[in-house]
């Protein structure tokens, strides 16, 4: 509300003037990236590249979906979107049964548990990525989508959260529920988990895009091109050698990792601001 | 805190709670462990035993000129990294917060980047500033700067740096928009009536207000800076020009996988893992301290 303190003269028209100045900043690479995708190889290798796009845009995502360069990136969509799902239901799930244990029930080592999920707050992978993964391979996980979902499931950024809003759900509910005879389940199914709609889904953003958009971690274990995910796919498509590398393919393989996160970010612009300022408390 | 009314039961809570032990212990506790044990021991060339060093990797690593090297790089990377990016993210947010309408459509345009990433991100700028083929590379050549961050140090981490900061500004700018709007107009008004130009209003009323917003966004940016920006290094420079991008999570990863060198690796994973216990402590305090505030 500048319009009490700010006439709108020449200040308006500069603000909008730095916005503006400021989405080219961000858009720039994007755009780039999404003309190379249209574009023949040889009008990049011979720079200055074309600003606006070309002709080629069929044909470039038809070969990066379809045949790629090591696999095809459809497949690697796909192993994509089954580790991005996979990680957030998986971590959803398990926390909210833990959160809830937690806190609607007294047992022993409760407090125990508690300050070990708590531990793993401030552990990301990357800090114990060599022993991690010894484990998976020795549990003989390389390669498989059980071993590029666990090990990323094992921190408790969630169930700290669902902690948090169980603690501010009224215990007048909780008590009803004791009265009327309801097993906790029950309680759980038909009051508390409605109750956590927007929660679950705010952090359901938040984690698929964590998901989609790893690389060490998927780096190290799929060593086989067929279980490759489409984030860390990109860097092995360039040549190893001196060879120039095939970037309309590349480049079309850069926006077509990107547009699924956008899209839920866009789509669900809302819940996903809110899972951001709540994951972050 | 605990709640009041709780249900019975000791088996029920327990194999709720299962799942999530399991998944933890497997997965993050004895990881975390192997990674303490194993920097106390170097093994032996083969690979068949282990031999106890007591803290040896832990004073190698601290005498070891490319360590302390790596240090001062990570220190450079993140700072700059988190000035770039806040910086520019306060900057639209101030601008953003200025308008009456169309706030809303700025902010669906600017949160954009958030879902691209750090990798792919990478890639993007690689690609403007590739040595061959790079439009920005060509522009700078007419313009008579030969631009090539392959061989010089500088221009690499310049490169990683405004890579990394590039993906941030999404989040910086949600986090500056929320904390602009949340202060109460009729402060700034009075102090407009009262004749204050909009910089001086800024630097007195806006930005001390704005404190706990910047001091939190500091210490995530740092922690992103150490940790998520793997990605983006390992697509630009792969550490190089001469480990003049090889931060502490890059060299952990470096000297663990391709170097084959596992005690030193446990034992920086180790040391790793106390910078993350200090920004994760300093986090908590200072959320304890908002809480009152």
């Amino acid at each position: 509300m500048a319009g009490m303190v700010e006439k709108r003269g020449a200040g308006y028209w500069m603000t909008h003037l730095g916005l503006i100045i400021g989405l080219l900043f961000i858009f720039f690479p994007i755009w780039l990236a999404f003309v190379a995708s249209t574009v023949s190889q040889p009008e990049i290798v011979k720079p200055p590249m074309p600003l606006l796009p070309g002709d080629q845009f069929f044909e470039n995502y038809r070969k990066a979906l379809f045949s790629g360069i090591n696999a095809p990136v459809a497949l690697m969509m796909l192993n994509s979107l089954v580790m991005a799902l996979g990680i957030a239901f998986g971590k959803i799930v398990i926390s909210l049964l833990s959160a809830f244990a937690i806190v609607y029930f007294k047992f022993p080592g409760r407090r125990l548990f508690f300050w070990l999920i708590f531990l793993t707050l401030m552990l990301p992978v990357e800090v114990r990525i060599v022993p991690t993964y010894q484990v998976v391979a020795n549990f003989g996980m390389l390669n498989s989508y059980s071993g590029l979902i666990l090990p990323l499931i094992a921190s408790a950024t969630a169930t700290f959260l669902f902690r948090q809003f169980f603690m501010t759900v009224p215990d007048e509910l909780a008590e009803a529920a004791r009265v009327d005879g309801a097993r906790p389940m029950r309680f759980f199914w038909d009051i508390l988990l409605p109750m956590s709609r927007t929660n679950i889904a705010a952090l359901f953003v938040i984690l698929f895009i964590y998901g989609w958009n790893q690389y060490l971690w998927p780096l190290l274990i799929t060593t086989d091109p067929s279980m490759n995910t489409i984030v860390m796919g990109i860097k092995q498509m360039f040549p190893s050698g001196d060879d120039i590398a095939d970037w309309p393919v590349i480049m079309a393989t850069s926006i077509l990792a990107m547009i699924p996160p956008v899209i839920v970010v866009i789509s669900m612009q809302k819940l996903f601001i809110r899972g951001l300022v709540d994951s972050e408390k | 805190m605990e709640k009041r009314v709780t249900f019975k039961g000791i088996w029920l809570p327990l194999l709720l709670v299962l799942p999530q032990l399991v998944i933890t212990a497997v997965f993050f506790f004895y990881p975390a462990g192997q990674a303490v044990y194993q920097s106390l021991f170097i093994p032996d060339p083969f690979g068949l035993s282990m031999q106890w060093v007591g803290l040896g990797n832990f004073e190698y690593l601290l005498g070891n000129a490319y360590y302390r090297a790596s240090f001062v790089t990570t220190a450079v990377f993140s700072v700059a990294v988190t000035v770039v990016s806040m910086g520019v993210a306060l900057y639209l947010a101030v601008l953003a917060d200025r308008l009456i309408k169309g706030s809303g459509v700025y902010r669906t345009l600017l949160i954009w980047p958030y879902a691209v990433a750090p990798a792919v991100a990478g890639v993007l700028w690689l690609f403007m500033f590739n040595t061959r083929v790079g439009v920005v590379t060509w522009y700078l050549g007419v313009l008579g700067y030969d631009w090539n961050h392959v061989l010089n140090g500088e221009e690499a981490m310049g490169l990683v740096v405004v890579a990394s900061a590039w993906g941030r500004i999404s989040y910086n700018f949600l986090f500056f928009l929320a904390g602009l709007q949340a202060i109460p107009r009729s402060v700034i008004e009075a102090a407009a009536i009262d004749g204050a130009r909009f910089w001086t209003r800024f630097r007195t009323i806006v930005w001390p207000l704005l404190s706990p917003t910047t001091f939190f966004l500091l210490v995530v940016n740092i922690v992103y800076a150490f940790f998520e920006t793997f990605g983006v290094i390992h697509t630009i420079t792969g550490g190089g020009p001469q480990q003049a991008t090889t931060i502490l999570v890059y060299k952990v990863f470096s000297d663990g996988f391709v170097g084959q060198d596992l005690g030193s690796s446990a034992a920086q994973s180790v040391i790793l893992l106390v910078i993350v216990g200090a920004l994760t402590i300093l986090q908590f305090k200072y959320i304890e301290r908002r809480v009152h505030y």
